[in-house]
């Protein structure tokens, strides 16, 4: 479902929500019968509300894709604001696409994401099988211990760390960027509660038939927690997609450098040209706009899930 | 449940090795360099205590650590109450609804560093924000530029960020609620506002603690929005103790110094888990 569909819906409803809103009840009320005039102003108050908290939280990136839409010739500083451009301009987003190599810094953070993404599926579940599912000496501490690292905050470990990726010689590669994200205590705490709701005659069953533990774990579990691996997922490429602070350390190799990343620099570079700072946000946050838009069912519900588990 | 006795140890090792290298050996490193005076260039010499004698008679030390907490008693009941209004809103029943939960996650999923210039734009001198004010009668403020200010405008994106996210937390628990007990609270005559006050608050509890938590935990580590927004200034007015450590160790290359305030933030935290993970425990057995 794009946003311009449900856009479109969402005008045509309030075009006709006037004599639309009686049907759209889908339950009838047993105790007050609503009289169509109090359901219109519940509904204009809930719309009015709807709408003010869409300017609050589009409003701002709104007013960013003015300012990069506005000519050379307009001046963007003018008060009180110009909402809508007076020429509206493709000029500085071409500017920003000579000195940013927007693909390049696409395929960084893809693949980062996509790699970080993959490995706390992988290695994630697998550590929360034990921890769900099976008896053993240390299982709590060793739980303890996990939990007690979503607690650690990354900037206290981020010298050790980047003093290891140079010995391992990971400045400047991809491995460099993912390592720190491989494997997170939130995962594993979230597959930990999604295997923890399997049935036992499930996995009793499959063990009289033979399976050992390893089978168990890929074809009896990771199956039916699916959407708990779908909401890793979602959590995971968020992370990833947006993280900041330990690319910058880790790389100075510009052709290495993620969509955040080179963002910045652009921002630095530009200093005070806004409509070309502007540009190039509104272009850096395209993909994942687009990726959200598509996806939005996967993100909203995986949220919503990651909720109720965690 | 018959099982082999090694098979736990196998399937945590991948994941475990892993913590190994990102967490728990960086964490003893971290606190040994906090004894020396690592600075990236020279090998690393002991000098005892001298980092943490050096962060006790620091003024900016106190300051990040008084702003830190600043930040946690602004951003984290903001974060736990508004987005409870705001899931309460998107679990309307009308048209249209679906595209406002997205328009609202859109914050979520655009990266901290957009969402900083984005704000620093609606902050500026002649921005939107003061001619907000402006059209409201009140006098113009320099958002970011001003020490007074500088913070709290820092926070309200963090709050902005987050908006989205805590309510899709809280959405997930308005929508366990079974409908019977609105029903139930109607028949016994209580408005809209007595039904949220006595049936939705409390069944959110679980979740009002989780977003407690999560909000906690997130605002102990801010960063990036003060890193794009304000640097840290002016005059030091928005740098909190994270701040700190990745200035001291980055750029002055301070780096057993600033593992030392990077030991001393690891304290307060592991205060703070200790605290959490007896009430998420305590949750467990109730489940």
């Amino acid at each position: 479902m794009g946003l311009r569909v449900l856009k479109d819906e969402e005008e045509e409803m309030k075009k006709s929500s006037i004599t639309q809103h009686s049907q759209k009840e889908e339950k009838p009320k047993r105790i007050k019968k609503k009289t169509p005039f109090t359901k219109f102003l519940y509904n204009l108050f809930i719309y009015s509300l709807l709408i003010l908290m869409t300017i609050v939280t589009i409003g701002p990136f709104l007013w960013l894709l003015s300012t990069a839409l506005k000519s050379g010739a307009e001046n963007i500083f003018a008060y009180p604001p110009k909402f809508i451009p007076e020429q509206p301009t493709l000029a500085n987003f071409a500017r920003v696409m000579e000195a940013f190599p927007f693909w390049r810094y696409l395929f960084n953070s893809s693949l980062v994401s996509f790699v970080t993404v993959l490995l706390n599926l992988v290695l994630c579940s697998l550590a929360a099988y034990p921890l769900a599912r099976m008896k053993f000496k240390g299982k709590n501490i060793i739980f303890i211990l996990i939990l007690s690292t979503m607690m650690i905050p990354f900037q206290l470990l981020m010298i050790p760390i980047y003093l290891l990726a140079l010995d391992l010689g990971l400045n400047n590669t991809y491995a460099g960027v993912i390592l720190p994200h491989a494997t997170t205590a939130f995962g594993i705490f979230l597959i930990r509660q999604a295997f923890m709701t399997v049935p036992y005659e499930l996995e009793e069953s499959a063990r009289i038939d033979g399976c050992n533990s390893f089978q168990i774990w890929l074809r009896i579990l990771m199956p039916l927690v699916k959407p708990s691996l779908v909401t890793l997922a979602i959590f995971t490429f968020m992370m990833s997609w947006g993280d900041f602070l330990w690319p910058l350390i880790i790389l100075d190799d510009t052709s290495m450098y993620t969509l955040p990343l080179g963002v910045n620099a652009l921002a630095g570079s530009f200093s005070s040209d806004w409509r070309l700072i502007a540009a190039g946000s509104i272009i850096s946050i395209l993909p994942i706009i687009i990726f959200f838009i598509f996806m939005q069912k996967y993100f909203i519900g995986g949220v919503m899930k990651g909720a109720v588990k965690g | 449940m018959k099982q082999s006795k090694i098979a736990p140890y196998l399937f945590l090792l991948p994941g475990c090795i892993v913590l190994g290298l990102i967490i728990f050996y960086p964490l003893v490193q971290a606190v040994w360099l906090s004894f020396t005076d690592y600075n990236i260039i020279q090998d690393p010499n002991f000098v005892g205590m001298e980092n943490y004698q050096t962060m006790i008679e620091s003024d900016l030390f106190w300051k990040a650590l008084g702003q830190t907490f600043l930040y946690l008693i602004v951003v984290v009941p903001s974060l736990v109450i508004l987005p409870i209004f705001l899931a309460i809103l998107v679990n309307q029943k009308v048209k249209g609804i679906g595209f406002f939960r997205s328009a609202y996650f859109v914050p979520v999923v655009t990266s901290m560093v957009v969402v900083g210039i984005t704000w620093k734009w609606v902050y500026a001198e002649q921005g939107v924000l003061n001619y907000i004010l402006d059209l409201m009668g009140l006098s113009s403020v320099n958002w970011l530029t001003s020490t007074s200010t500088a913070i709290f405008a820092v926070m309200a994106v963090t709050i902005w960020k987050g908006l989205g996210y805590y309510m899709l937390i809280y959405l997930a628990g308005l929508q366990s609620i079974p409908s019977d007990l609105y029903e139930a609270a109607e028949i016994d005559g209580a408005s809209k506002f007595k039904q949220i006050i006595h049936v939705t608050i409390p069944l959110l509890a679980p979740s009002i603690l989780i977003v407690s938590i999560m909000s906690s935990i997130s605002a102990m580590k801010v960063f990036e929005e003060i890193y794009v927004m304000t640097g840290g200034g002016p005059l030091n007015s928005s740098k909190t103790i994270v701040f700190l450590i990745y200035e001291q160790a980055f750029s002055r290359l301070n780096m057993g110094y600033a593992s030392a305030i990077g030991v001393v933030l690891f304290g307060i935290t592991l205060i703070i888990s200790i605290i959490n993970l007896k009430v998420m425990s305590k949750k467990e057995k109730v489940a």
